[in-house]
């Protein structure tokens, strides 16, 4: 992948494309203003850069031009902004976590996450649940719900595959949620400043297949239970 | 009608200089408005605090009567209102010329002030002898056993268990108070020394009003902290 | 050209100054000598917080390598000249804070608040002198106790210039036990400096403006400044309470930010932030305000829509205060909420846009001369426009959900505060030097400055907005931890080659500025052919500024008006009647 270009690297969730797309509409947007600016900018330094026999145009403004450069800006901006609340309503909306999602509590700590996973019962908060360090392991196409809080400071919960952040807060307990869209493993990190360790406080995703994923959550109960 | 003769500060090497129509009313006392301007955004940061805290976590409060002496304040309050009458009748003296019962209220008004102050200290004293520091309550002491034993208290349901919060936001609040009230009373000294040497008069008497605008102001704030710390 | 206006070159003095050297250049109540004694400290603490960064930028090019020269550094810091963590964290912490609060603000408003407004507006000096240089003496104090935190055990503040709480508020969380603390006193010191500075300068716009100098006659830089400080009188106090609450969390024992018995670390968030907000306009509109002075001096024109930009100044400082939710979209605050601060974040983006549009408008049809403050005027708007767009993407929530805490935020900012107000703080500062001392910069030192600062500004921070849309986050100490962050090595390595040529070429500034103090060319009166009451006095102006008030007859930037054959330019206190060599009755307005 070009570090230099402008393209989002690959992505691996449902909302992934909504956030992207919506990247797109605005990187284009932005650019021609960008473009129609500089240039303008530079064209009138030439234009009328001091030269024997220029004469200045003296004038105070132009109320026309002040309608149509407020307009136009405030149209861009408030559709910018009612396509935005959308997509964002649909991510993190209090009502936006899919039915059925599969439950899983996070909490984070200085430097590491602890992923905690329910037991048979198949809700969190139970005895057979059980909790793995710097691990996240989700099955592909079904959606995932976390629970998550801090022990210490805040954190936030980072996997840029999955354009999924949230900050970690102690003393709240805050839900996220995501639904992997290609098997795979993928990276974890705080995205945010938690302490000398913060740059090292790394985890890994891994999306199963399903069946890998079922194959997975026995073993590890088995692994539990012996315990 | 503006106009730039500063006695206070201007610098007497330099003529006094003409201006364009501003606030209308002298300089010192405009600055002392916006002055007092800072002053209410830095008080709306800790009891906007305070209100965010305790409406967010109701049971972390106890009734004023349970821990704090509310009416030893109450009275306190009335003495600090009292000051406010007594700097109302300085300025009116200074505007007269009164040279006698502007020294005699301004004399009022600093021990007067100085009574509120002193009671605030009292107040603290007793509160920290019970056991709330600005942590909260301290093991061992009355308030920490009351609350530790969940049973009512003082005629009003259990403390809460910990009072960090209560602690935090009381001492806070009242402590940056009575702090702007000790600077007060020190610049009320001040003012009330040159009153001594003469140096107010019916036609300039900026120092007695400015003075008197921030000692105003700080009484309005004790007012609204008296009502949402000693009454709610 | 001829110039209209006779400028006062005789010292004329109704007094003779029998201040001793005491009086007159350490304690001093002159507003023009206290602006300098701001200038001087701001100028050491940017280099402070510019040789931070070159830590920083060392540590992302070459992670875990000794850096050159490194081990002058105490074995707390880099042993062996390779940098700790710990004090990687600090230096982000303090680039951050330093730049922000003993370099940006000073210069803008300590500096330019200072020496500007009674010059601008006809007033012999500020409404309240001596509190104006206890302004500047409470700031030094606070500026000694800010670097004495870097020599303390456990090393200085290590939580980011953003504080969080709970992690500043416990000494557990950081291992920084005393350097918080002085972080924390510090700004409360410098809170008042900045809170006495900004009563003063709005005291004397209001109440002190010469004769004929109504408010819309007054110049933008002077709007911008006064606007400015209203922003800091009411948004510093906030700083103040907040960073109280947190000193008394870490050493008082309350509870404010720890949630262990009910505090609540957002209620942090929403403080710094309230506050941090008006902040970040604080740290922009004086720059604006210079920009259009310069920009319509070098144009040779009238600033295009003068109310416009005087109305979307009021509306930046209005807005301003509605906003500060969009630095916590992730947060964990109510969604909801997000919602409404993306709205008015959006909106905000429409006064600044106008701006941009009326400078354009400055410059069409204009007779642009390129001296080196239009240059670094020019570089502010381009470079305010890709900050300003860069904020675009920000301000959309989900599109922050995957930018927030990444180098496109570090790039954004940079381009608003370096791009923007760091250039139009050089421009500012070589435009008024002659007033300021009596002499001229170096005209080609200053174009080879500009040039060499422009290039390789823009290669530092362009690319960062690449890092961030890979994913490379803030504040990590080493990227190379992360597998997705391992290929950008090489950016960030070129990142960090430009960065060093960046600081370097600052040299150039300094050695300029320092030189011409003694042997730059002695500056006349109005060396730009200026409109501006300050160029009607000699340079620089005796103390009291002027020996009678001015009476000011015109409006600003008028440049080749068409009731002026003789001059391109008529000074804003020329009336019309008393042009040498006319008798005709023009009207000002």
């Amino acid at each position: 992948m070009n570090p230099l270009s402008w393209m989002l690297p690959p992505s691996a969730s449902t909302f992934a494309g909504d956030i992207d797309r919506l990247y797109y509409l605005i990187l284009i947007i932005t650019g021609i203003a960008f473009v129609v600016v500089q240039v303008g900018l530079v064209w009138f330094l030439i234009k009328y850069r001091d030269r024997p026999g220029r004469t200045v145009h003296y004038t105070h403004g132009s109320v026309k031009a002040e309608v149509i450069w407020t307009a136009v800006p405030t149209v861009t901006v408030v559709i910018i902004g009612l396509l935005s609340g959308r997509v964002w309503n649909q991510i993190k909306g209090r009502e936006s976590v899919p039915e059925n999602a599969l439950p899983i509590s996070i909490l984070a700590k200085q430097f590491e996450w602890h992923v905690t996973y329910p037991g048979p019962d198949g809700v969190t908060g139970g005895s057979d649940d059980f909790t793995i360090r710097n691990q996240l392991h989700v099955p592909v196409g079904r959606a995932v719900v976390m629970s998550m809080t801090a022990e210490d400071v805040i954190h936030a919960f980072n996997v840029p595959a999955f354009r999924l952040k949230q900050d970690v807060v102690p003393g709240m307990t805050i839900r996220a949620w995501f639904q992997a869209t290609e098997p795979g493993t993928y990276e974890l990190g705080c995205a945010e400043l938690c302490g000398l360790g913060h740059y090292r406080m790394r985890a890994v995703v891994t999306v199963h297949a399903q069946d890998e994923y079922d194959q997975w959550m026995r073993t590890a109960r088995q692994t539990t239970a012996q315990r | 009608m503006a106009h730039a003769s500063h006695a206070l500060d201007r610098d007497m090497m330099l003529p006094p200089a003409e201006a364009e129509t501003g606030s209308g009313v002298y300089t010192e006392k405009l600055g002392m408005w916006i002055f007092l301007l800072s002053e209410v955004m830095f008080f709306t940061a800790l009891i906007g605090s305070y209100l965010i805290l305790r409406v967010s976590k109701p049971d972390g409060w106890a009734a004023p009567n349970q821990i704090l002496n509310v009416p030893v304040t109450a009275v306190n309050t009335f003495i600090l209102i009292c000051s406010s009458v007594t700097m109302v009748k300085a300025y009116a003296a200074a505007a007269d010329g009164n040279q006698a019962k502007l020294k005699l209220w301004l004399v009022a008004t600093v021990l007067i002030g100085a009574t509120f102050v002193g009671v605030q200290v009292f107040e603290y004293n007793q509160l920290i002898h019970h056991g709330l520091v600005p942590g909260g309550f301290v093991a061992g002491r009355e308030l920490a056993e009351a609350a530790a034993s969940g049973a009512a208290f003082k005629g009003g349901p259990a403390l809460p268990t910990s009072g960090g919060l209560y602690g935090s936001t009381f001492y806070t609040m009242t402590g940056f108070h009575g702090f702007h009230v000790t600077m007060g009373v020190i610049c009320m000294i001040f003012v009330t020394f040159k009153a001594f040497q003469g140096k107010y008069t019916a036609t300039d008497h900026r120092g007695v009003e400015v003075i008197g605008l921030y000692w105003h102001f700080v009484d309005l704030v004790w007012i609204i902290l008296f009502t949402i710390v000693y009454l709610i | 050209m001829t110039s209209l206006a006779t400028p006062v070159e005789s010292h004329v003095q109704a007094h003779p100054d029998n201040r001793s050297f005491i009086q007159k250049y350490i304690f001093s109540t002159d507003h023009k000598i206290i602006g300098i004694q701001f200038l001087l400290m701001s100028l050491l603490f940017l280099t402070v917080g510019g040789m931070l960064a070159m830590i920083i930028r060392w540590q992302l090019g070459y992670p875990n390598k000794p850096l050159p020269g490194g081990t002058v550094l105490p074995e707390t810091m880099a042993p062996g000249g390779v940098i700790l963590p710990e004090f990687y964290t600090s230096a982000v912490t303090m680039h951050g804070t330093i730049m922000v609060f003993f370099a940006i603000m000073p210069l803008l408003v300590g500096v330019f608040g200072n020496f500007l407004i009674p010059l601008k507006i006809g007033a012999p000096d500020m409404a309240f002198p001596r509190i104006n240089m206890a302004s500047f003496w409470v700031a030094v104090p606070a500026g000694i106790l800010m670097i004495a935190g870097f020599f303390v055990e456990g090393g200085h503040a290590s939580a980011g210039w953003t504080s969080y709480a709970p992690l500043s508020a416990d000494p557990e969380y950081t291992g920084v036990t005393a350097g918080q603390r002085i972080w924390c006193v510090s700004l409360i010191v410098l809170g008042l400096s900045s809170i006495l500075g900004s009563m003063n300068y709005i005291t004397t716009v209001i109440n002190m403006r010469a004769p004929g100098m109504t408010w819309f006659r007054l110049p933008l830089s002077i709007w911008a400044l006064f606007i400015t400080s209203i922003l800091v009188l009411l948004a510093i106090p906030i700083l103040s309470g907040a960073v109280i609450m947190l000193l008394f969390d870490d050493v008082l024992g309350t509870h404010f930010f720890l949630p262990a018995q009910g505090g609540q670390p957002l209620l942090w968030q929403h403080l710094f932030w309230f506050f941090g907000h008006p902040e970040v306009y604080i740290l922009i509109l004086p720059a604006m305000g210079f920009v259009s002075d310069i920009l319509s001096n070098g144009a040779r024109k009238p600033i295009f829509g003068y109310h416009s930009m005087v109305y979307a100044l009021i509306a930046i400082g209005f807005l301003g205060w509605i906003v500060w939710g969009h630095h916590m979209f992730q947060s964990g605050m109510n969604p909801t909420l997000g919602t409404s601060f993306m709205i008015s974040t959006m909106l905000i983006a429409v006064p600044s846009a106008i701006k941009v549009f009326n400078w354009l408008g400055t410059l069409w049809g204009g007779k642009i001369r390129f001296h080196v403050p239009m240059m670094h005027a020019l570089a502010f708007v381009s470079m305010f426009v890709i900050g300003g767009l860069s904020g675009v993407f920000m301000a959309s929530t989900p599109v922050d959900i995957y930018i927030h805490d990444t180098y496109f935020i570090v790039a954004h900012l940079h381009y608003v505060l370096f791009g923007g107000s760091l250039f139009a703080i050089f421009g500012a500062v070589t435009f008024w030097y002659p007033k300021m001392f009596g002499r001229m910069m170096n005209p080609t030192l200053g174009k080879i400055h500009f040039v060499l600062t422009f290039v390789f500004y823009n290669l530092v921070f362009f690319p960062m907005h690449q890092l961030g849309l890979q994913g490379h986050m803030r504040r990590i100490y080493d990227p190379t931890i992360y597998d997705f962050l391992k290929p950008l090595g090489g950016l960030n390595r070129f990142i960090t080659i430009s960065a060093f040529l960046l600081f370097a070429s600052q040299l150039l500034f300094a050695y300029n500025f320092i030189v011409s103090w003694f042997r730059g060319k002695k500056a006349p009166a109005n060396p730009w052919e200026d409109t501006g009451l300050e160029w009607t006095t000699p340079s620089p102006p005796p103390h009291g500024n002027w020996p009678a008030t001015p009476h000011v007859h015109q409006p600003p930037y008028e440049f080749n008006s068409p009731h002026v054959k003789e001059s391109d330019f008529l000074p804003q206190t020329q009336s019309l009647d008393a042009i040498p060599g006319r008798s005709s009755a023009g009207a000002a307005h």
